[in-house]
């Protein structure tokens, strides 16, 4: 099964490793991870998806509350939760390619945030399954780059996770 | 007053009330070993290898239940240590471990003798610290004893840049500290304790089963208290080894790859299972799937939520102190109407005796061969039971663990978790220095003697008496078991040839060396050693039967109750 764990976290230098080197050392798997400071600037917060049974989701969280530095962990997909990616695409855009790039930017709600002669820079937002459906409705040879911000979420309503 | 940061250093130890720092020093520590020399209220001890400052350290604290402190260079001071960091984080001892490290101006320049530090030790400690600014030095000392002693405990490592010991600034050292990342729990959840204690009334084949947390929590009073009271069977773990008396006849002896039968068969077919401080690792239960055959139900009592429910799933988690939750139960079983099971416990009493009356930890002393096993009953007689023991890695670790009946906690000093060869004889060092009065010996094997030999010369330094008993088979006898029982009897590089004549080796560091060949010399030898030279170290190099093997084994991947017995072969 496929889990959103949200970390709250000291932001000191080291503690991302901390977190990435208990994935790696337990043999626990990374979709993706994010992480940036929070509001509070001496947290971070840290988003990982991971997939595994239910039994080692518990080791991992239970393991994440272990490391000193960890100040609150949760399963963000237990419940209701909002999650977005960003991605990034940069595309060729030439003659009848870039008509038809822009018209399926919009039609996913997408932004060109960069222009060129021939070339577009694509902004998007959503969740995994919007970006992917993006990248397979575009002719995936004009795809030049593609760049994926990972998931970050957060819990509906009056799930708070705060320090 | 404005100190250095190497007058600080020392100052937080001093306020730590430390009495041993175990350590080498070098380039990167010049200026606190500096401040240390110009003070007297703690002594420093001058190991031979790093490695042996750590084993020392973590001993000391096996041994009292005190923090043991080391410190150590940068670069490779630093590596050397990281084997005896591990051994204590796996088996979780409260280490306080200071590096020192380049100039904060030179990392990451690839200075000499410039390592990783944090890096390197960061999956082998309880937490590290890397301290960037004098001023952050006191308070992160303080966090570091805190770490290390409260919650599930661990080494934790701080790593000094030279600069900071050298720079000035004010001394405070915090009382106490908080952090809000770190709350250890202490108080069990009450209804949780509320249905252990029921469950542990109903049963009818019941078995408690203690690991080393019992030890580290110093809560084998509580335990005997508890078992006593219910009259329940006990078996430890090889870390639990003292926390309950094994001279009492509730208890079954050690389980595990190498335990009793009766403890094994106990466990496997137990109930209800009241796991103390312990993980159910893999030597411990054999094959997981193969324990779960058994419908049982368990509660575990562990410090350590990760713990619990990590090889196998139980129904009564208890998260908290193990003495503070043995009181509560305690409590409970004293104001409770209902009384353990008579009927069931008798009769699960019976069986249990059937399965003792296997024998399965005896063994044949004939006048040729001296028998390990043999080696170490004499041990304990000439000893009273009353010795300290400190351990190596390998089959005489196993032997020791079996036949030395402790009756007391910290008394068993081993390497269970990582299994590290060399720490026998700095552990016993360490053990002695935090109980001058005790008796110390140290059960080895002629190849993990070798691994920290040098320290023969630490021993001479500080006059420490150690009994060396070398259980002198002439194979790394463990892996030759195992080579004999799974892999056909080819014995790939287990022979260790060459050896040094260990007598005249003991001589050379300037101790007494005595070489026993005979079953008849043993007696005399061990009180020779333990009597005459009493304040001596001796080497005792006791030739043994070299084809002897560990009994009971459960094999790789076997169940608990798949035991292959001496009888068997
Ligand atoms: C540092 C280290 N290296 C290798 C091993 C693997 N190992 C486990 S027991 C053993 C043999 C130990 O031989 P000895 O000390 O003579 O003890 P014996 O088993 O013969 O009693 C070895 C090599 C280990 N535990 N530790
Ligand atoms: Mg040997």
């Amino acid at each position: 099964m496929r889990h959103i764990i949200s970390i709250l976290i000291e932001n000191e230098s080291g503690a991302l490793s901390r977190v990435s080197g208990l994935f790696s050392a337990r043999g626990y798997n990374i979709e993706s991870l994010t992480v940036a400071p929070t509001e509070d600037a001496s947290l971070s917060r840290m988003t990982i998806v991971s997939i595994g049974s239910d039994d080692i989701i518990e080791q991992i969280t239970k393991q994440l509350n272990k490391l000193i530095e960890v100040v609150k962990v949760v399963d963000l997909s237990e419940a209701p939760h909002i999650e977005r990616e960003l991605m990034l695409v940069k595309v060729r855009a030439t003659g009848k390619d870039r008509e038809e790039m822009k018209r399926v930017a919009d039609i996913f709600r997408g932004r060109i945030i960069d222009v060129t002669e021939s070339s577009y820079v694509i902004e998007l937002t959503g969740n995994g399954a919007k970006l992917d459906a993006f990248l397979d409705a575009i002719d995936r040879s004009l795809v030049l780059e593609t760049v994926r911000t990972g998931v970050c979420g957060v819990g509906r309503g009056d799930r708070i996770l705060k320090a | 007053m404005q100190l250095t940061g190497a007058e600080i250093v020392i100052r937080c130890l001093q306020e730590e009330k430390v009495e041993y720092v175990f350590g080498y020093p070098g380039g990167s520590v010049l200026f606190i070993y500096d401040e240390l020399f110009k003070q007297d209220q703690f002594k420093h001890i001058l190991v031979r290898h790093e490695q042996a400052a750590v084993h020392a350290a973590d001993a000391y604290s096996r041994s009292s239940q005190k923090i043991g402190v080391c410190m150590v260079t940068s670069g490779p001071g630093v590596t050397n240590a990281v084997t005896g960091i591990a051994t204590a984080y796996m088996d979780s001892i409260p280490l306080v471990v200071i590096t020192g490290q380049v100039p904060t101006a030179y990392i990451g320049q690839d200075a000499f003798q410039e390592a990783d530090t944090v890096g390197i030790t960061r999956p082998c400690v309880k937490h590290n610290f890397l301290v960037k600014d004098v001023k952050d030095l006191a308070v992160t000392i303080k966090k570091a004893f805190y770490l290390a002693k409260t919650g599930r405990p661990g080494p934790v490592l701080v790593d000094i840049p030279k600069d900071i010991t050298t720079q000035k600034c004010d001394f405070h050292y915090p009382k106490s500290i908080s952090m809000r990342s770190y709350n250890p729990v202490v108080k069990g959840h009450s209804g949780q304790i509320k249905k252990a204690a029921q469950l542990l009334l109903e049963a009818k084949r019941p078995m408690i089963y203690a690991g080393g947390g019992v030890i580290l929590s110093d809560a084998s009073d509580r335990l005997t208290r508890v078992t006593r009271k219910l009259g329940f069977p006990i078996t430890q773990t090889l870390m639990g080894l003292g926390g309950y008396p094994a001279t009492d006849g509730q208890s079954l002896g050690m389980l595990g790859m190498h335990g009793t039968y009766e403890a094994n068969m106990a466990m496997q077919h137990c109930d209800v299972l009241l796991a103390v401080g312990a993980r159910f690792d893999d030597r411990v239960i054999g094959n997981p799937a193969h324990f779960g055959q058994v419908a049982r139900k368990i509660i575990h009592i562990d410090i350590d939520p990760s713990s619990i429910s990590k090889r196998v799933k139980v129904d009564v988690p208890i998260v908290g102190n193990v003495p503070d939750v043995l009181d509560e139960i305690l409590k409970l079983l004293e104001a409770a109407d209902s009384k353990p099971d008579a009927k069931g416990l008798a009769s699960w009493w019976k069986q249990i005796d059937e399965w003792r009356g296997k024998k399965s930890l005896q063994y044949k002393q004939g006048s040729d061969l001296i028998m390990p096993q043999y080696v170490v009953e004499k041990l304990y007689e000439v000893t009273g039971g009353d010795a300290i023991v400190t351990s190596d890695v390998g089959q005489h670790q196993m032997w020791a663990a079996q036949y030395y009946k402790f009756d007391k906690p910290r008394r068993w000093i081993n390497s269970g978790g990582l299994g590290t060869m060399g720490f026998g004889l700095p552990a016993a060092m360490g053990a002695r220095f935090a109980n001058p009065k005790a008796t110390v010996a140290c059960v080895t094997g002629e190849a993990s003697i070798q691994m920290c030999i040098q320290e023969l010369s630490t021993c001479k330094q500080y006059r420490l008496p150690i009994k060396i008993i070398n259980l002198n088979n002439g194979y790394l006898g463990m892996v030759r078991q195992w080579q004999q029982m799974f892999h056909g009897n080819r014995y790939s590089e287990s022979y260790v040839d060459a050896l040094p004549d260990f007598v005249k080796l003991a001589e050379a560091y300037g101790h007494v060396g005595l070489k026993i060949e005979k079953p008849a010399d043993v007696e005399p030898a061990l009180r020779e050693a333990f009597v005459k030279h009493k304040n001596e170290l001796v080497f005792l190099d006791i030739l043994t039967d070299p084809t002897a093997n560990v009994f009971p084994m459960v094999a790789g991947g076997k169940g608990l109750s798949e035991m292959i017995l001496a009888e068997d072969l």
